[in-house]
């Protein structure tokens, strides 16, 4: 079971509710995909149209855990109230904390970050930090009080799967006990369940399934693959070696030359 | 007095934010509010005034990632 601030959840798949192409594909991919938990964002309100309005009714009435976002945040001021706009208006403490420093990459600003993340912990706020495998950095995080960390996998929306591997897994064997949550850049299954083999507790995914071409298969091939990875993550996986070892027994092969 | 809400502006008679709220069409809207910059709590709407030039915030649910 997937522990993240006290709360259990069963999927290790948590979905973003971004760029669907209809609120009902929406809908039907989340169920499909098993996701207890999804990500949702703030933004401003038209008082004729009220569109955010029917989209918290949709997201209402699936049942799911919401973690409000603060995507597209650059600095740590908008940032933090963001995070206080987003406890009010989805009536939790949990946040996703992006503060993004860079538009060609959406690399986190990982300074601002920890600075948000400082004033957001003693507030009571129980934040995911969306960071690279940086050790310094992640360290600098739990000790600010978060107490589960989002690396990338990639770009956010590039679908490049996990770049770093090394970085990763060096993240992954240097905080053990820490909840990680793969986030961005994961475009296939074979990413997550890489992810998950890897050791990671879960993955983020938003743009690989919403962006597919049928989303709601892909969100179940992504809730097959984690739940794969996750498998094989327990059953421990072989340590790969460089020359080949034959499977088959050698002791009583036919001599038939 | 003009306003601007998410942006645009507006002219407005409410003296307050929820009033304001209310007349821009957000009333019983799930929405979370910010005045210049400062975000200002549901509860606290009623007492907080606004003046000329003001820049609102007036933010929902929505999509995200």
């Amino acid at each position: 079971m997937l522990r993240m601030y006290e709360t259990e959840l069963r999927s290790r798949l948590l979905l973003g509710t971004a760029r669907y192409p209809s609120p009902s594909i929406l809908t039907e991919a989340v169920k499909a995909s098993g996701a207890q938990l999804v990500t949702v964002s703030l933004r401003r309100e038209s008082g004729g149209e009220r569109a955010g309005q029917g989209f918290w009714s949709i997201i209402r009435d699936l049942g799911v855990r919401v973690l409000p976002n603060t995507a597209g945040c650059h600095s740590v001021k908008e940032a933090v109230t963001t995070a206080h706009m987003g406890r009010e208006v989805f009536g939790t403490s949990w946040v996703k904390l992006e503060v993004i420093g860079e538009e060609e990459t959406l690399q986190p600003d990982v300074f601002g970050l920890l600075d948000a993340a400082r004033i957001l912990c003693q507030e009571g706020f129980e934040v995911f930090p969306y960071t690279t495998e940086d050790l310094i950095v992640a360290e600098r995080l739990l000790e600010a009080g978060c107490r589960v960390l989002m690396p990338w996998g990639s770009p956010i929306g590039s679908g490049r799967g996990l770049n770093n591997l090394f970085g990763l897994k060096a993240l992954r064997a240097r905080f053990p006990a820490v909840p990680m949550v793969v986030d961005a850049g994961i475009g296939v299954p074979s990413h997550a369940a890489q992810a998950l083999e890897l050791g990671f507790d879960a993955v983020l995914i938003n743009t690989a399934v919403a962006q597919a071409r049928d989303p709601v298969a892909m969100a179940c091939a992504f809730a097959q693959a984690v739940a794969a990875g996750r498998a094989a993550y327990e059953a421990g996986p072989m340590e790969p070696r460089d020359l080949a070892v034959p499977s088959t027994p050698v002791i009583g092969t036919a001599f038939l030359a | 007095m003009r306003i601007l809400v998410n942006g645009a502006s507006h002219e407005v008679g409410a003296a307050d934010l929820a009033a304001a709220l209310e007349e821009l069409g957000y009333g019983g809207a799930v929405v979370a509010t910010a005045v210049n910059g400062e975000f200002v709590p549901a509860a606290q709407r009623r007492t907080a005034r606004i003046a000329d030039g003001d820049r609102i915030e007036v933010l929902a649910p929505m999509q995200g990632g």
